[in-house]
Order: C-alpha cells, then sequence, then structure tokens
C-alpha cells in the first residue's frame, strides 16, 4: 500500500463501524517505534534508561529485550553528547530517534538539534538529509516543579528546519511517530507524560502497519457553529471537555487539534474561523511570544479576520515558574472552567 | 602530465629528463611521535615515493595559494562574513588524507577550506562558495564555514559541536559493519568543550572507530594555549583514550600516524587520539591581523625554519625526487587554476532568488514560506 492510498481508503473506512481495540498512548508509541524498527533496519533507538530500565516512563518497554544493545542505546547522561552523536548518525543515514528523558533537558542540547539538525540541509543546499526524530515527554506533568515543567513547543517551533508534532490521543501518537521516522527531515516530537495512561479506541485500519498521519496537517476533533477553540496536546482533551459543558448551554465549540506545531495548518483554522467567527486558542505554554500568540497574528493577517465577530483571546499556562504545591500547580495551567469562561467572555455571555 | 598541464614550450627543454633519472622512492627519518597509553607508535620512518611526492606538493601547494588569493579577495571586500584560513597548516589536511581513504569519513570546524579540496571538492566550487555564488559547492547557501562533499559533513561554525556529530558518523560506520571510520577534527581551543568529553566517553564505551584529531596551532583565537588550557597535554586529555602528538609541519609525520590511527581503528579497538602540532599565518580570521597576541618575528620564525610545503621541497629535490623546473611548473600551474577559479568566482552569477527558500526540507512537497510581509509569497521547494 503506498501511503497516499492508504489515507483515501482510510476516509471511507472511518464511515463504517471498524473494530476497536484500546490502546494508551504509552502503548501507541511503543507499537510505532516497535514496527517502525522492524520495518526498516537503519531506524534505532537511543536516550537514557530506553534499553535496559524500558525507558523512563516505560515508553520503550521491550524494545531492547526485541532488539538488542546495537538498535536500542542506552547513554550516559551527556545530552550534548549524545544528541550531536544522533545527529551525526543522521548524516551517515542512519535513521535515529533521539530520547530526551523530558524536553528540559534538550536545553542542553539544543545547539545540536537547531544548529546541526534543523539548519544543515538549507547550509549544504540539499546535500546533506538529517532524517531523525528527537522525541520525549514535554510540558507540565504533576508535581515535579519548575525545571522538570517547561513547554517547549513555542521554541522549536519558531525555527526553519525542523518539524515540531505535538500528538494528544493515541491515534496521533502512532500515527504521527510512524510519519516522523518516515520522515527525512528533523521532527521533534513532544509527547505529555500525562497523555501516557490515557487509553483511546483504536481502529483497524490505525492499526494497520502502515497507517501514518500527515505532519503538518489539523484536525477538527469536534464540529460546531459558535466558537473555534485550538489547541493541542493535552489541552484537546480539555477543550473537548469544556466543549461537553457548554454544549448544554447552546454553545457549539468547534475544537481543532493542532497535531502538528510547525509547520502550522492555517487553512484549516481559517476554515473553521470563517465558519464560527469567534477565536480561542488553549495551551499549556507560556503566552508570551506562544503557539497561540502566533495563531493570533496569523490570523489577524490572514483572510479569517474580516470573519471574527470578536478579537481571538489565548487561554495558556500562568506566566510564571511552575510551582510544586498542587494547589499552586492547579492554578498555573489552563483548567477546564478557564476555556468555559474564556469562550462565555469571547461570546458576550 | 606536467607537459599537458603547461603546454609551454619551453617546460619541455626543461623536463627533458626522464622519469629514468629520478628517484622513484626514498625513505625519510620523521620525527619520534610522543605515546600516551600506547606501547608502540608509527615508524620511525616514512617511505615516500615520486609519485606521491609531486601529489602532496601539489595539493600544499594548492590550499596555500587558494588561502592566499581568498585573502586578496576578502580585503577586496568580494568575500564578506567569516573567513578562517589554513595556510601553514596544509600538512595536516594532506598528511591526514594520505593515510585513510575518500570512503572514510571526516568532519572539521570552521577552518574548512583545506578539507574541502582534499575531500575531492573542487578550487573553483570552494572559491565560488566563498564569494557566494551559484557555482559555489553549497550554491552560495553556506559560505566558508559549511561546505560538504561525500563523506565530509564540513565545515561547522559552533565550536565543539562536530566532535560528537563525527562520533554519530563512526557509530553509523561500525552499525552497517563497512569498515569505515570517522576523522574527527577540532582545536586547541575546542579541545576545553565539555561535549568533547562526553565524545570521548561514549566513543570509548562503544569502541566507535573514531580518530579524534586536535590541530594544535597554539591559539584559540587570540588565546594562546598556556591561557586557555590548564593541561596543554592535548594527545593526554582523552584520558583513558590511547593518544599520540605528531609534528603537523611534516606531511609524513602526518600520514604515518594516521595510518597508525587508522589500523587501531580498523582492528575494533575503539578511538584513538592525535595531536597535530601546527601553526597557523594568519590571523584567527581575516579580522584579525594575528598580532596583537603574538610576534611577527615568532611567525617568521615558524615560516623560514619550518614551512610544511618547504620541507616537501627540500626532501624531494636533495634526494633527487624531482627537479627545481619541475616544481616550478606545478607553482605555475596551481598558480593558473587558482586565477580561473578565482575568475569564476568572481564573475559566476549569484543565486537566483527562486533559491531563497529552497533546502529546508528534503524528499518534500513545495510548500510556502513565510517573507518578510505577509503579502510577499515565496516557496520553498526540496
Amino acid at each position: 500500500l503506498n501511503e497516499n492510498h492508504f489515507l483515501s481508503c482510510l476516509v471511507e473506512f472511518s464511515k463504517t463501524s471498524p473494530a476497536a481495540v484500546q490502546v494508551n498512548v504509552r502503548d501507541a508509541l511503543n507499537q510505532a517505534m516497535d514496527e517502525e524498527l522492524e520495518r526498516d533496519e537503519k531506524v534505532f533507538l537511543l536516550g537514557e534508561e530506553v534499553a535496559q530500565y524500558d525507558g523512563a516512563y516505560k515508553v520503550s518497554r521491550g524494545l531492547w529485550k526485541k532488539y538488542g544493545d546495537k538498535r536500542i542505546i542506552d547513554t550516559p547522561i551527556t545530552e550534548m553528547g549524545f544528541a550531536g552523536i544522533a545527529v551525526g548518525a543522521a548524516f551517515a543515514g542512519l535513521r535515529p530517534i533521539c530520547e530526551f528523558m523530558t524536553w528540559n533537558f534538550s536545553m542542553q542540547a539544543i545547539d545540536q538539534v537547531i544548529n546541526s539538525a534543523a539548519k544543515t540541509y538549507y547550509m549544504s543546499a540539499g546535500a546533506q538529509p538529517v532524517p531523525i526524530v528527537f522525541r520525549g515527554p514535554n510540558g507540565s506533568s504533576a508535581g515535579v516543579a519548575a525545571q522538570h515543567s517547561q513547554c517547549f513547543a513555542a521554541w522549536y517551533g519558531h525555527c526553519p528546519g525542523l518539524k515540531v508534532v505535538s500528538p494528544w490521543n493515541s491515534e496521533d501518537a502512532r500515527g504521527l511517530l510512524k510519519a516522523a521516522i518516515r520522515d527525512n527531515n528533523p521532527v521533534v516530537f513532544l509527547e505529555n507524560e500525562l497523555m501516557y495512561g490515557v487509553p483511546f479506541d483504536l481502529s483497524e485500519e490505525v492499526m494497520h502497519k502502515d497507517f501514518v498521519l500527515p505532519i503538518g496537517k489539523a484536525k477538527v476533533e469536534r464540529q460546531g457553529t459558535h466558537i473555534t477553540l485550538v489547541s493541542h496536546s493535552r489541552c484537546v482533551g480539555f477543550c473537548l471537555d469544556a466543549a461537553a459543558v457548554l454544549a448544554k448551554e447552546g454553545v457549539e465549540c468547534e475544537v481543532v487539534n493542532l497535531r502538528t506545531i510547525r509547520p502550522l495548518d492555517v487553512e484549516t483554522i481559517e476554515a473553521s474561523v470563517m465558519k464560527t467567527g469567534h477565536l480561542v486558542t488553549v495551551e499549556g505554554g507560556w503566552p508570551q511570544y506562544g503557539v497561540g500568540a502566533e495563531i493570533c497574528a496569523r490570523i489577524m493577517e490572514g483572510p479569517a479576520f474580516n470573519y471574527l465577530d470578536a478579537p481571538a483571546v489565548r487561554v495558556t499556562g500562568v506566566d510564571i515558574p511552575m510551582p510544586y504545591a498542587k494547589i499552586l500547580e492547579d492554578h498555573s495551567v489552563p483548567q477546564i472552567k478557564d476555556i468555559i469562561f474564556t469562550v462565555k467572555k469571547v461570546l458576550n455571555m | 602530465r606536467v607537459l599537458e598541464l603547461t603546454g609551454c614550450a619551453a617546460s619541455m627543454v626543461a623536463s627533458s629528463r626522464s622519469y629514468a633519472d629520478f628517484t622513484p622512492e626514498a625513505t625519510f627519518d620523521i620525527k619520534k611521535v610522543d605515546l600516551h597509553r600506547l606501547e608502540e607508535g608509527p615508524p620511525l620512518t616514512a617511505t615516500l615515493t615520486r609519485e606521491e611526492g609531486l601529489k602532496y606538493y601539489r595539493t600544499m601547494q594548492t590550499i596555500r595559494r587558494m588561502e592566499l588569493k581568498a585573502d586578496q579577495l576578502y580585503k577586496q571586500k568580494i568575500i564578506r562574513g567569516f573567513c578562517h584560513l589554513y595556510d601553514g597548516q596544509e600538512a595536516c589536511a594532506v598528511g591526514i588524507e594520505g593515510g585513510i581513504t575518500l570512503s572514510d569519513h571526516l568532519i572539521t570546524a570552521y577552518r574548512a577550506h583545506g578539507y574541502t579540496l582534499t575531500r575531492g571538492g573542487t578550487v573553483r566550487e570552494i572559491m565560488a562558495e566563498l564569494t557566494g555564488r551559484r557555482g559555489g559547492i553549497a550554491k552560495g547557501k553556506g559560505g566558508s564555514m559549511h561546505m560538504y562533499t561525500k563523506n565530509f559533513y564540513g565545515g561547522n561554525g559552533i565550536v565543539g559541536a562536530q566532535v560528537p556529530l563525527g562520533a554519530g558518523v563512526a557509530l553509523a560506520c561500525k552499525y552497517l559493519g563497512n569498515d569505515q571510520l570517522c576523522v574527527s577534527l577540532y582545536g586547541d581551543g575546542a579541545a576545553n568543550q565539555g561535549q568533547i568529553f562526553e565524545t570521548y566517553n561514549m566513543s570509548s564505551l562503544w569502541k566507535l572507530p573514531i580518530i579524534f584529531i586536535c590541530e594544535n596551532n597554539q591559539y584559540g583565537m587570540g588565546t594562546s594555549v598556556e591561557r586557555s588550557s590548564a593541561s596543554t597535554e592535548y594527545y593526554k586529555r582523552g584520558d583513558y583514550i590511547p593518544g599520540l602528538r605528531v609534528d603537523g609541519m611534516d606531511v609524513l609525520c602526518v600520514r604515518e600516524a594516521t595510518k597508525f590511527a587508522a589500523d587501531h581503528c580498523r582492528s575494533g579497538k575503539g578511538p584513538i587520539l592525535m595531536e597535530l602540532q601546527t601553526y597557523r599565518y594568519h590571523g584567527h580570521s581575516m579580522s584579525d591581523p594575528g598580532v596583537s597576541y603574538r610576534t611577527r618575528e615568532e611567525i617568521q620564525e615558524v615560516r623560514s625554519k619550518s614551512d610544511p610545503i618547504s620541507m616537501l621541497k627540500d626532501r624531494m629535490l636533495s634526494n633527487n625526487m624531482a627537479s627545481i623546473e619541475e616544481l616550478k611548473e606545478i607553482d605555475i600551474a596551481v598558480r593558473k587554476e587558482i586565477e580561473d577559479a578565482a575568475q569564476f568566482a568572481t564573475t559566476d552569477p549569484e543565486p537566483p532568488l527562486d533559491d531563497l527558500c529552497s533546502h529546508i526540507f528534503a524528499n518534500d512537497q513545495p510548500f510556502e514560506v513565510r517573507a518578510a510581509t505577509p503579502w510577499t509569497k515565496l516557496t520553498s521547494t526540496s
């Protein structure tokens, strides 16, 4: 099956009721890596504790037992070094998956991600592609405090030469990780630790070993007419929860799951805004210079602006380092009530 | 071959001596190498054939003249930005290539023009890259520090980043089981970078086929080794990694040490580290006159006593491996090659504006790129 044919079949199949299996996000990622390791010998995984520990968050469970030392490599705690090694391996034709235990630790290695991976194809005028995936959990978790809770979507989303992907559910995780591994370019894959254990129904089609999702395409998770909610990662779930509550009051929200941060699927957002006339972005990251800021700027500059009946507004993480105490942490991230409150404000309810 | 190059009638007289008149091969004593964690080192003699000698001479001379031409073009503002010249260090690039093959891999930092040449680039495409033209080796997109050829991964602007990259290439060699190795170069300034020690660790743990080479030219920008490094014995800095300290001004020393290091890697023993003691005549870059932190006398002394090209020339002449006229003809041919390349580099057009956004992603459909204003539509192709 080639991927285009497959995706066109998928559209048809989704109209029937296919056999569903419950898979949580962790297992979806695990299966995706397993299948891609089996499919292409050049794919390998490296990072801290990915092998004998089965992964710090168990995402790579069972892979070392199956594939061994050559393809699942435990690294010392030296991000800058092993990220550089991963990029060099990609230069020489392998297809590394480089795991950062969390994206916070990627700051130690960010030069390799940006200057060695993202920019090389351009600097070499196409002579040197870099087929690498950097992956790991991003954004806030639970009680891990300031140094372990930052969202990097905006930082990496800023840089040309990178593709930046942020899955929400198991279908996203599976399809986007397979696509990322098969992509011949550097992909920053932002997972979410709190989503790892969440199960979702996956259809037979999604479970097919060649199921991939297109990078750069958002998905409308819920159709609506009154207002557009655009989000990524865990916040998509909060938007759907808020939409369910609002529906009882007669407000129908359209929920757009970005799936990809870069390239941003502005067309899908515009089409939705042109339908609803109202826009709220929802993200876990900090507000200043963030994902929501970019979306609002693009809407201002494009055809959808003329359809807005109210200014576009962002719901974001609070602009502070993440505190530890539960009550403080709970108030540092967007909650469902914040989304509902904002929708009502924008709709002047 | 010399006749083909020059087509000069006068040279027919000078070169009427047949090859039978020259010594085909000679063996030279070379400086003993300082060893770290090694029982034995490279041999104390090196055999040079006439053919090899002429090849090394020509290549070193080409690098020398190419760099001097770049100096000229920079002063005329035809080359802009960063330009880090390699004159004085030619024996390193040429000697290393003499000890490996083009199927092996190499990566270096920003003082990379010499390596771009020894790794298969042409003077023409190197110079046109420096002048930012479409005929440049990176189509004008990269510039001085970002030149690539097959199995040559640049040209890297961030000090030290190239070292773990090189280890990654070496990992690929081991992974693919192709008996190839990677030479990963860095300077005395970079030698203190943390990521290099991270790379020493992983390369040793995983027995990667990597030759670490520290080109110690005594100065990291304007900071002498004594002022930057608590230990200036760079060949020992790999600690558990065996090391060699080599005279980097002698192309034969460099070659023999590289052969020795390559054997070490290919036998599966893991990494090895070579320190090449060398010298750059120019300052750090074209914006550095190079005399505020060192004396002109020092530069002159190296030039008169240790110049790599002179050393090879003297060896060949005093052993009757070539004639003065023959070497002069090579000089003339090299000058012509450089002139032609400079001519090309100054007349070739700049890249087309259509190329502005190309080469962001490999193997992708064309996509729109945000320009300086929202109304301009730019396209990126692979």
